[in-house]
């Protein structure tokens, strides 16, 4: 991410008052939703919900976090996850000897012990690692991780081997009286964690450290006669965005009262970089929009399909090849437009664009499930059906339609997307000739 | 001394092997300035191509085919893939190549299911070359050092020989230069990604029956490679061979030796032991830290000199 990426320096320059109401917004919906899925019979809360919220919200901290790094300072980091384990780690020790009575720490502070965990680990690593940029930066952070990862299988004492370490979150110590007996309550407790969390990251954004990060990442040699050295620049924020992440691991812990190696490796730091990236980097709400998006995802498609690695793979070609700068850039584009007023124009190319897009869409998904039905499906003794109906994935007729779909989508898609560009064109002609005539 | 010498063997056919996949990516690497994450995913589709055409027409079809179509693969992800994304900077195209390393193991997955392939040595090379201290060095080990020997030479050749090879080598260290001089580079690039993706699919085919060919093997393969190209350096085929053949060296002898960090301290008069995270760590056999080894000499070599063992020019 060596390119000027103004979008974030607009935003922060831009005047806060509708901006907090779009924040207090969010923050009532995540407060409210659990209740949404409230069973009244029942008088219980829906278990998948609350997990799902629960999971969402540590993945909005991590990712965030993550985009410190890679959207604001411009480092791209494959041991993100490393930062986020060792607060998990931390915390199921502190929480295992608060509850032996060995040490008297609140719950609701104790997450804060998996952030310095991970600030401590941010420190030492990123000692090391931000003495470098760009490709070697994410080499050396490719290494550590792996490096902790095996590690962490190795040592039985700290990181309990393949199975893991785990706890009982029932401590008993609470600000409030609250058991944390119930996932409610340690919801509303990542909720808070979130919150602490998003506005201290935003508020670092504003800080001189942010914005020298931002001017390291789009032109170093400059920040220099400025008179910073970017090396350490990159050190205090790799270190910050290691506390940040180490909350959420703290959070992981205390939700699912053990950690295992998986919090530590490869996959969940990958993971950062998926949920940052799809969701944008460029913007700060970025993150929290691909942080919700992939767990929803995670949670949703994972259960129904086999395949959800290729979605997700797919997904993240597409948008490195065609929207660099994520989902929140491709809403945020949309901004000097609204602000126009020449927004409707937009909506018939768009509805245009729908329908091919769709289809490909769909038919894509069609073959992946075929595809993966045949095989996999087929070791696991699982059949295919749509809405009831059985389909036979070894008949001809399938695969015809949806080789139709794929097809035919794609070539419709490639003209109509033309045809959106040219008015895509003349409307942000439009609107900038406007601005320069007021 | 058996121990030694065999694991002197077993190091080499290891090291040559890791070279045959580092080789291409290096050469990548250094000309493209793209980290291709999905090289090792190309030598695990070269080893699921070797299985199906070896089930089909033999293992010699196979060992000339499945390469030519990891080739074919990566000439297409070059023209239509990384092109696109060329104009958006290298960590644009480091992370398409990312993306992909899902695609194709889940891809694989899809086509050929979760378990390990039966793909299994050739019968005509399944059998003892020669016993040594009372054990046998298998055949089809002598045949992959005679292919990994051929491929180094033909390397070696190509790029020390012929036209094409003098540009490769020219835009290793000046692309820009070479550009400017009027050589068509991006054709250059999409020759010089499509043979390292046949190199890597050579790994494939003559790795995936040596070791298992099964959906994880780019995962455990894919670190490995990135430490030996880095500690290699950029620019430099001589450093990345020795630096292949030492990564190789270190994980077999690593298993070999039973030795503690303890049992260093043995002589200066200190016993470690105890149930205590520090015992833990002194009393880890070497064996177990093998892993670990590779990872950490990358730091290392990363943090004091950048450029590599032989490198020409910084990471």
């Amino acid at each position: 991410m060596s390119e000027a990426t103004p979008a974030t320096v607009a935003i922060g320059a831009k005047p806060m008052g509708r901006a907090w109401l779009w924040w207090g917004a969010l923050l009532l919906l995540a407060l409210v939703l659990p209740w949404m899925f409230y069973d009244w019979t029942t008088g219980r809360h829906s278990g998948f919900m609350i997990s799902m919220l629960s999971q969402a919200g540590m993945m909005v901290i991590f990712a965030l976090s993550y985009n410190m790094l890679m959207g604001q300072a411009g480092l791209l980091s494959f041991c993100h996850a490393v930062f986020f384990g060792m607060g998990g780690y931390t915390v199921i020790h502190l929480l295992s000897s608060i509850g032996a009575g060995d040490i008297g720490i609140p719950m609701e502070v104790v997450p804060l012990f998996g952030g310095l965990a991970g600030l401590g680990m941010a420190i030492v690593f990123g000692y090391m690692a931000t003495k470098q940029r760009a490709t070697a930066f994410a080499m050396i952070t490719m290494g550590i991780g792996e490096l902790l990862a095996t590690a962490s299988v190795m040592f039985h004492h700290f990181f309990g081997g393949e199975g893991g370490i785990t706890t009982d979150r029932m401590i008993d110590r609470s600000l409030f009286g609250l058991t944390y007996a119930q996932g409610i309550q340690v919801y509303y407790l990542i909720i808070g964690w979130t919150v602490i969390s998003v506005v201290g990251m935003y508020f670092l954004t504003q800080t001189p450290l942010g914005r020298m990060a931002n001017a390291c990442r789009d032109n170093f040699e400059r920040a220099q006669f400025v008179g910073y050295d970017p090396k350490i620049v990159r050190f205090v924020q790799f270190a910050l965005s290691g506390l940040f992440a180490g909350i959420g691991g703290g959070l992981y812990a205390i939700t699912y009262e053990i950690v295992t190696f998986d919090a530590m490796a490869g996959p969940l730091s990958a993971n950062a970089l998926l949920m940052a990236y799809i969701g944008g980097t460029t913007v700060f709400a970025g993150p929290i929009l691909g942080a919700v998006l992939i767990t929803v995802l995670q949670s949703g498609v994972s259960l129904l399909s086999n395949s959800w690695l290729v979605y997700v793979g797919v997904l993240f070609i597409t948008m490195v090849t065609f929207v660099p700068t994520g989902l929140a850039g491709i809403v945020m584009a949309h901004g000097p437009i609204h602000k126009a007023g020449q927004l409707g124009r937009l909506t018939v190319p768009y509805l245009r664009l729908l329908v091919p897009g769709v289809a490909l869409l769909l038919g894509f998904i069609g073959l992946v499930e075929l595809l993966s039905f045949l095989t996999i499906g087929a070791a696991q003794g699982k059949k295919l059906s749509l809405f009831g109906a059985p389909i036979d994935v070894n008949a001809f007729q399938p695969w015809a339609i949806v080789a139709v779909c794929v097809l035919g989508g794609a070539g419709w898609l490639r003209i109509e997307s033309k045809a959106f560009n040219r008015v895509w064109e003349q409307v942000t002609a439009d609107v900038k000739a406007r601005e320069l005539l007021r | 001394m058996e121990i030694v010498v065999g694991s002197l063997l077993n190091g080499l056919v290891y090291g040559m092997l890791l070279f045959m996949l580092a080789s291409g990516l290096t050469l990548i690497f250094s000309m493209m300035g793209v980290l291709n994450f999905a090289h090792a995913s190309i030598y695990m589709l070269g080893a699921y191509f070797a299985y199906e055409i070896s089930r089909w027409a033999g293992f010699v079809p196979a060992l000339i085919l499945a390469p030519i179509l990891c080739g074919a693969i990566g000439a297409a992800i070059e023209i239509w893939g990384l092109r696109r994304v060329h104009h958006n900077g290298h960590i644009a195209e480091l992370l398409f190549t990312f993306g992909l390393v899902f695609i194709i193991q889940r891809g694989l997955q899809m086509i050929w299911g979760m378990l390990p392939m039966p793909y299994r040595v050739p019968p005509a090379l399944d059998f003892a070359l020669f016993t040594m201290y009372g054990a046998n060095f298998p055949a089809y080990r002598g045949f992959m050092l005679l292919v990994s020997a051929g491929m180094l030479l033909a390397i070696y050749l190509l790029l020390k020989k012929t036209r094409i090879g003098l540009i490769i080598q020219a835009a290793l260290t000046h692309p820009n230069m070479v550009s400017a001089l009027g050589h068509n580079v991006p054709v250059v690039f999409t020759t010089v990604f499509a043979g390292g993706c046949l190199l890597a699919g050579l790994a494939g085919v003559i790795g995936g029956n040596y070791l298992t060919t099964e959906s994880s093997m780019a995962d455990a393969m894919g670190p490995i490679v990135f430490v030996v190209v880095v500690f290699g350096g950029l620019g430099s085929l001589g450093g990345c061979f020795v630096a292949s053949i030492i990564m190789g060296m270190i994980q077999t002898f690593a298993v070999v030796f039973d030795y503690t960090l303890g049992d260093l301290l043995v002589p200066l008069g200190v016993s470690v032991g105890g149930d205590n995270l520090l015992g833990e760590i002194l009393t880890v056999p070497m064996a177990r830290i093998g892993p670990l080894l590779p990872y950490a000499m990358m730091i290392l070599m990363l943090l004091f000199r950048p450029r590599g063992l032989l490198g020409t020019r910084d990471t």
